[in-house]
């Protein structure tokens, strides 16, 4: 037991005295989840509205001011002509234009039927999508109002009124803590072991590590274990960021999403385990770890793509990723406040793959050199 | 019982044979000396000693425990210090004492007599990291861990290769301390003038074994007469002596050729006189003994 303890204190002095290491492994969590968190967003704030029409028209007034009342959206310019708009988007000046037709309350009074374009920037459709649906929704509340004043009284129509569950206000940190988490766990736990183990061997410390009677299962522990610790505490710095600073929900149990970052954990220091033993230097286990699991994590993972829309095939590579499986889990116990019933089959698929891991891992370290 | 005793062993990477057919046994106490070049198969010999290697074929044991199936066993006794500076370099003197002092359970203060004499010379820098010692200081420490829990056979992997001419006499000093508190050590060296420090020796080259025996039985076994010759210009010189009738071998040592010739065939004289016929200057020629390099030289010539 002594033995076990030199050897992790001697393992934590490598870390605290490598400003690099400190950096990678305490310093670059938290920059990542604010990161992420705040400038990578997906909501859009402050849209730049530019209208085309008659100013001095009675409704075309009002929509304008519905507009201009929502949250989101700022009228920010009136054009007098459709050929303005052009110049506009590219000097990004305004972010969407909306056209009102000629003589608009007159036909709208008289013919029943007037119209309104919206136009919006397709050189970033995702955004113009979002802005496009802003501006309708503003639009058809002004629609409701008209009708409710012609007709006297509401007419029978359906409207639908859509809530998003779990999440109503589309925050996108939703979506990127728990990603986030498992690409940080991931690349602490296999990066960070896989190049200490490594190391030694570069060094020549490993032949008399081996050389000296300990077992070797207890190299590997002892060489694990300061990284178990460190993605522990890093576990908890991205929990209480999110959910203090990013105010994230936790509304399933805190114990049950421990327990399941455990599992995570384990499994991915099984997974530096094996990158150590294939790999003979430094540069090839950053490699190995950055384009084996780095970007697969990033890719399947769901943080940056849905894994539903991809094709078949790439969606069967996905489930081969253990982020994936750990990230659902985390979603579904943070924001969804599931219990361990509903992750039963994700959790069972996790421990499967970290305990196949840790058996070839051990199995495979070479109680000699190569 | 012989400390180490190894039967026929082979070792190949890929096409590459780097030890072939390679039997040697050391007694206990004694300073075992592995002298060849680089590159002859030393440090994958060291490495199947030390149960870091399998090898391919062939048997060892070590203190009476076989180097395959009692490797843990082994690894408690034997101290070995790699040719390459294999110790934690962020770690402090002191740091990386203690820890593999903890690693073969035992602690400084526990053997602190063993280690008193080599450790007192780095002590006033032990809280120095071992990466910002000198080259000398470093393999003191080196030897120190390999030390650290009283090993009963010490194998040190070129221990004094890139170490100035003291430092490498004060290191032999140091094996005949700890060879005289009864630790077998196993060394190897590429310097041939360090064979003759040696208790016994083996010559390997290419992954053969060349011979063994005491540094006075190998030299006895030279089986021709030896001269040392010198003359302007040295080069060309060491070039017409070569063509000379009865002349075996003529290398360039140093400051002068080192020439082995048949004495039934022709005499210091005659080789003389054929040097300065052809024109070379100061010729000057004398019987020497012959030293462990030149029996490396005529056993490879073989």
């Amino acid at each position: 037991m002594k033995e076990f303890f030199a050897f992790i204190k001697k393992e934590f002095l490598h870390i605290f005295r490598d400003k690099r290491t400190i950096l990678i492994v305490m310093i670059m969590p938290i920059v990542q989840i604010i990161l992420f968190g705040f400038a990578i967003s997906t909501e859009v704030n402050n849209v730049r509205v530019a209208i085309v029409g008659d100013t001095t028209d009675p409704e075309v007034r009002k929509v304008i001011d519905r507009i201009d009342n929502n949250k989101y959206l700022t009228v920010t310019e009136i054009l007098s002509n459709t050929n303005e708009i052009s110049p506009k988007f590219q000097r990004n000046e305004a972010d969407v234009a909306v056209c009102f037709s000629r003589n608009f309350d007159s036909e709208l009074h008289s013919g029943g039927k007037a119209s309104i374009r919206i136009i919006g920037d397709g050189s970033d459709p995702n955004t113009a999508q979002m802005i496009t649906s802003y501006v309708s929704g503003a639009i058809q509340d002004e629609q409701d109002d008209i009708t409710i004043d012609y007709a006297g009284e509401q007419k029978t129509s359906m409207s639908p009124v859509v809530q998003l569950m779990y999440n109503p206000a589309m925050k996108s940190s939703y979506n990127f803590v728990p990603g986030v988490m498992g690409l940080i766990l991931m690349l602490i736990c296999s990066m960070m072991t896989a190049i200490s183990i490594v190391k030694e061997k570069e060094t020549g410390t490993m032949e008399l590590l081996l050389v000296s009677p300990v077992k070797p299962l207890w190299i590997i522990i002892s060489k694990a274990m300061p990284y178990l610790v460190l993605s522990i505490a890093n576990f908890v710095s991205i929990l209480l960021l999110s959910h203090y600073v990013m105010e994230v929900p936790v509304n399933g149990s805190l114990f049950l999403l421990s327990g399941v970052a455990l599992l995570f954990i384990i499994a991915s220091l099984a997974i530096g385990l094996l990158i150590s033993v294939i790999a003979s230097n430094q540069r090839t286990a950053l490699l190995i770890s950055g384009m084996g699991l780095t970007m697969p994590t990033m890719i399947f993972s769901g943080i940056i793509f849905p894994c539903e829309s991809m094709p078949e095939i790439l969606q069967w590579v996905s489930h081969i990723i253990p982020a994936k499986w750990f990230i659902i889990m985390v979603k579904k116990i943070m924001i969804q406040g599931d219990g361990f019933v509903y992750i039963i089959k994700e959790l069972s698929i996790l421990a499967g793959m970290a305990a196949a891991l840790l058996a070839i891992s051990i199995k495979s370290f070479k109680t000699r050199l190569q | 019982m012989n400390a180490i005793e190894i039967e026929h062993i082979s070792k190949n990477y890929k096409t590459v044979s780097a030890v072939k057919d390679i039997s040697l046994s050391v007694k206990e106490g004694e300073i075992f000396g592995l002298i060849g070049p680089d590159g002859a198969g030393k440090t994958t010999l060291f490495r199947i000693m030390t149960t870091l290697m399998l090898a391919d074929a062939g048997k060892g044991r070590i203190c009476g425990f076989d180097i395959v199936k009692d490797y843990a066993q082994i690894r408690q006794i034997i101290g070995y210090m790699p040719g390459r500076f294999s110790l934690y370099q962020d770690l402090s003197v002191q740091e990386n004492i203690d820890f593999f002092a903890t690693m073969f359970g035992t602690t400084l203060q526990d053997n602190y007599e063993t280690i008193r004499e080599i450790y007192s010379q780095i002590e006033p820098f032990r809280k120095r990291k071992a990466g910002k010692l000198s080259g000398g200081m470093k393999q003191k420490l080196a030897l120190c861990c390999a030390l650290v829990h009283k090993p009963s056979v010490l194998f040190l992997d070129e221990p004094t290769t890139g170490v100035d001419a003291v430092s490498r006499k004060d290191f032999w000093n140091m094996l005949y301390r700890i060879k005289a508190s009864g630790v077998t050590v196993f060394v190897s060296t590429p310097y041939m003038d360090e064979a003759g420090l040696c208790d016994r020796m083996a010559l390997i080259r290419q992954g053969n074994i060349i011979d063994t025996g005491t540094p006075a039985e190998i030299v006895a076994k030279y089986p021709y007469a030896l001269l040392a010759v010198k003359g302007t210009p040295m080069y060309p010189l060491l070039k017409e002596l070569r063509k000379l009738d009865g002349v075996i071998s003529c290398f360039s040592f140093g400051d002068s050729h080192h020439l082995a010739y048949d004495p039934a065939k022709t005499q210091k004289e005659n080789i003389l006189a054929a040097a300065v016929a052809a024109g070379f200057k100061d010729c000057t020629a004398w019987e020497i003994k012959p030293g462990i390099e030149d029996c490396f030289m005529q056993l490879s010539e073989q």
